[in-house]
């Protein structure tokens, strides 16, 4: 047992070790183009830190790694059982949109605010469910690949969007904007900013407590509940899960369920928090939510330590604008860093593979030869 | 970093006086992983043209050993030579490029390929992949009596399929070095005779076969040479002439023989498992399994006897629902009727696959959650749909001593465990939930002859318990010992009804060739 304890330190140590190295190498990529720019990459760095710094940065930086963590862990869902969900961007602008139109629709009106803010999260959450269902049933009766198919759906989805959010159907557009959206949610279901940071009038959005809610029941529901066992088992293969007793085709449709269902919160820190209505300008957060699974290996603690780290990297690089260097730098940043991580996280695995082979090796050879023979 | 003793070489001088250098030296390897030192200062010397067994118990380093000769895994001390010049394989590309050829323990073959690809994969300078590599791949087959079809796709192959392919494998590519890690665990003993018959033939022209059996009665009638293997240490080199399989043993485990020799029948007359008119169909819609019908009562054990690939693994696939079929299937008054693989083994079914590594273990998951496998929705494993992870880690503790298995903790991912403890983990967690029906098919593949012995007892105290065990094999003892009633299948259909108490291997040998077959 203390042997066992002894391994797991030393597999823990490496494992953090990982993400750390491969920051370093995102930021030596940073600070060579940075000095093919002709700029000094310490100097930027301090100036973005400083600006990130800033309370009302704070503030923005949980704001936005609310919604990409909830991006994060809808697709890290399927990537626990093998499912690579890529339509977390169509599935959360639908729902998104549904569940703006439904809360400004004057019929329910009538509807305190509160239970049409719930009324609001649940349609939200069913209509990205039943967009991604179609590609779990897609999977499960015909094969389809659903990387194939989420992908498309994504195209449908972005047109069904643009079709529905014009004058003509669900949009209207404010005096004086040319921006079309969705009317303004009556300000009995708006939620209050938290006054968490001081320092600014800005406060975070009521909808991190829903991530965090989120990021302990993924927890939960993986590592304690019997589907989550099913749902690893057919990560890990699918022919032993099968004989164990698992419905792959079942598994396949309920993960894309619930990986859709969480995929239909992505937009609604935004909605209520800030936007008050459904308007078509931040797209690509589903994607960006790949990259956030990838980065914090599928974990719920890693992928928001992910969501921070990439929202810090968003609003710090507005500073870069004034100091005359090209924003887009970040980008580079962002990408290399996802892509160190996965190199450094094998790398890594293999170390630790190695480290403990002498470690352990040496001890249990040691304890071996005092044993009588 | 030779660490052989003076005694050593000059042993190995006076054999390189009569034959030349052995055409496989490993001197002082030794070998380390978490938790466990694989292989401690092994020395070993196999002579060119020779057949040379390495035996050993469960977990005492012989896959290890053998992945270091074929370059899979580096050792952390000592020196490989073949034919006497030193060489260190970085990869397996290495060793083949240096003639060894190695048929691993667990399959490496990828599914959705066909058998032919399987074989040509990574080979295709030898004959190409068209007709000429399919013809060479016929003609091999029919030379060492491998039965294949190298347009088969390998997903449809049962276990005893498999291990043909991986030996074509080998052999295809014209290895003068050969290493087969339990080739023939689910061959009968027909098809074992007839391979190293024709192996034999090829060592006469220089050929080299390293290999490794817990068979001992088959590793004394064809090597050459016995190399003995203990707790990662070469204990002595003998000869098949001068021991037998006991003294073997006892070399091996320190412990005797096992005797299968079944104690008085337990059967009652309460059926478990009642099948009739069970069809399975293959791809083409053509039966593999062709309306068998049989019952097993509390406390009995049906043997199925038969060449592997004439419709066991289908049959016992339909039982569990793992495969459509058609017929009608009855466990303990229930039918199975439209019941999926949960609830049958919910409603009592213990499952021992033939192909652990496919359908058994989650290689890269933990050995407690391992124990709770497909077992994920009872205690101790979970309760209310929550699982209970305390608990199953302290069951794997109990698992893990009342059936020996041999491992650093219970946090250990099961591929790391030797084949022989995996084998050992999934009985014991099979046998821990008391099932009603056992359905077992080579539930002692790769276990040494000491945990043989403890896991027949172990399905007898069961069976004695009012269990009913449907038991696959193709080891011929282990059918005759265990067993109550013996079935032979030959082409998808039970074609003889045999008493265990008055046949012999060599008759029922005869009869799964479908030489004796009779309405049954
Ligand atoms: N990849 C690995 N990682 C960690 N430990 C390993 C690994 N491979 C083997 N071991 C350990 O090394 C020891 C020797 O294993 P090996 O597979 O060589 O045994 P074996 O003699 O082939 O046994 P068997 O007859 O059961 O196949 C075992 O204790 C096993 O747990
Ligand atoms: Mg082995």
């Amino acid at each position: 047992m203390r042997l066992a304890g002894r391994i797991d330190l030393v597999g823990a140590g490496t494992r953090l070790l990982a993400p750390v190295v491969a920051l370093l190498f995102a930021f030596g990529i940073f600070a060579a183009v940075l000095g093919v720019e002709g700029t000094n990459a310490t100097d930027a760095f301090s100036q973005m830190f400083e600006y990130a710094a800033l309370p009302d940065s704070q503030v923005d930086i949980l704001n936005r790694a609310t919604f990409y963590y909830l991006a994060a862990v809808a697709v890290a869902f399927g990537f626990r059982m093998g499912l690579f969900n890529i339509g977390v961007d169509g599935q959360y602008r639908l729902a998104t949109l549904m569940a703006a139109a439904l809360g400004s629709a004057s019929f329910i009106g009538w509807l305190p605010g509160v239970l049409r803010i719930i009324l609001m999260v649940i349609v939200a959450m069913v209509v990205g469910a039943a967009w991604a269902a179609i590609a779990g049933l897609l999977r499960a009766t015909r094969g389809v690949s659903e990387v194939i198919s989420t992908i498309m759906l994504n195209a449908v989805a972005g047109g069904l969007v643009a079709f529905l959010n014009t004058t003509d159907h669900w949009g209207t557009r404010p005096e004086g904007s040319n921006a079309v959206s969705t009317p303004l949610l009556p300000k009995d279901s708006w939620l209050p900013n938290l006054p968490l940071i001081g320092g600014t009038e800005a406060g975070v959005f009521a909808f991190s407590v829903v991530a965090v809610i989120v990021g302990v029941g993924y927890w939960f529901l993986l590592e304690r509940t019997r589907f989550g066992f099913d749902l690893r088992a057919t990560g890990y293969s699918p022919t032993v899960a099968a004989a164990s007793g698992v419905d792959a085709k079942r598994m396949v449709v309920w993960t894309m369920v619930i990986s859709g269902a969480i995929a239909g919160l992505v937009g609604l820190p935004q909605l209520f928090g800030e936007s008050h209505a459904f308007t078509d300008s931040v797209g690509g957060i589903g994607f960006t939510g790949i990259a956030i699974a990838l980065l914090g290996r599928s974990r719920p603690v890693g992928m928001a330590l992910g969501a921070l780290l990439w929202a810090f990297l968003d609003r710090s690089s507005l500073i870069l604008d004034l100091a005359d260097i090209p924003r887009e730098i970040v980008v580079i940043m962002q990408g290399s860093t996802v892509l160190a991580v996965v190199v450094a996280y094998e790398l890594a695995k293999r170390l630790s593979r190695r480290m403990q082979r002498r470690r352990v090796g040496g001890l249990v050879e040691t304890s071996q030869k005092e044993q009588p023979a | 970093m030779s660490k052989s003793k003076p005694t050593d070489s000059s042993r190995d001088e006076d054999r390189a006086a009569e034959h030349g250098p052995p055409a496989v030296e490993l001197r002082g390897i030794t070998k380390r992983f978490p938790g466990v030192v694989a292989n401690r200062d092994v020395s070993l010397a196999v002579r060119r043209g020779t057949i040379h067994a390495v035996v050993g118990e469960n977990g005492a380093g012989k896959s290890t050993l053998m992945k270091i000769l074929y370059g899979m895994q580096r050792p952390d001390g000592g020196s490989v030579l073949v034919d006497g010049t030193p060489v260190a394989f970085g990869s397996p590309q290495q060793a083949i490029a240096a003639g060894i050829g190695m048929v691993h323990q667990h399959f490496m073959l990828a599914d959705n390929f066909t058998v032919g690809e399987n074989i040509t994969l990574g080979a295709e300078r030898r004959h190409g992949i068209g007709a000429r590599a399919a013809t060479r791949i016929r003609e091999l087959a029919a030379r060492y009596g491998l039965d294949i079809e190298p347009d088969e796709l390998t997903e449809n192959l049962g276990v005893g399929d498999r291990q043909r392919v991986e030996i074509l494998k080998v052999l295809y590519r014209g290895a003068r070095i050969l290493i087969l890690d339990e080739p023939t665990t689910v061959l009968v003993p027909q098809e074992v005779d007839e391979l190293f018959g024709n192996l034999r033939e090829l060592t006469g022209e220089g050929l080299t076969i390293i290999f490794i059996s817990h068979k001992l009665d088959e590793v004394l009638a064809v090597a050459d040479e016995i190399t003995v293997i203990r707790q990662g240490t070469t204990i002595t080199t003998v000869t098949p002439a001068a021991v037998t399989a006991r003294q073997l043993a006892t070399l091996m485990v320190g412990s005797e023989l096992p005797s299968p020799a079944a104690p008085e029948s337990l059967v009652t007359d309460e059926p478990v498992l009642a099948v009739a008119g069970l069809t399975v169909r293959g791809p083409a819609g053509r039966p593999v399994v062709a309306d068998v019908g049989f019952t097993i009562h509390r406390g009995e054990v049906l043997g199925i006897a038969g060449v592997e690939g004439n419709g066991q693994a289908e049959l016992v696939e339909a039982i569990l629902g793992l495969h459509p079929a058609e017929g009608t299937l009855t466990l303990a008054g229930r039918s199975l009727a439209g019941q999926s693989t949960r609830a049958r083994r919910e409603a009592g079914m213990g499952y021992i696959p033939a192909d652990r590594h496919r359908h058994g273990l989650l290689l890269d998951a933990p050995l407690w959650e391992n124990r709770m496998l497909g077992h994920q929705t009872e205690r101790p494993n979970a309760a209310r749909g929550l699982l209970l992870p305390g608990a199953a880690r302290t069951d794997t503790q109990r698992i893990l001593a009342a059936y020996d298995v041999r491992t650093p903790g219970i946090e250990v991912a099961a591929g790391a465990l030797s084949g022989g403890n995996q084998q050992k983990l999934i009985v014991g967690r099979e046998l821990s939930s008391a099932p009603k029906l056992l359905v077992a098919a080579h539930p002692t593949r790769g276990v040494d002859v000491g945990a043989q012995a403890a896991i027949w007892g172990q399905i007898r105290q069961a069976r004695g318990n009012g269990m009913g065990v449907l038991l696959v094999s193709a080891d011929l003892d282990e059918l005759i010992g265990l067993s109550d009633t013996i079935k032979v299948i030959h082409r998808g259909r039970l074609v003889a009804t045999t008493d265990p108490a008055s046949t012999t291997p060599e008759h029922l040998g005869l009869a799964m060739t479908g030489a004796l077959e009779e309405p049954s």
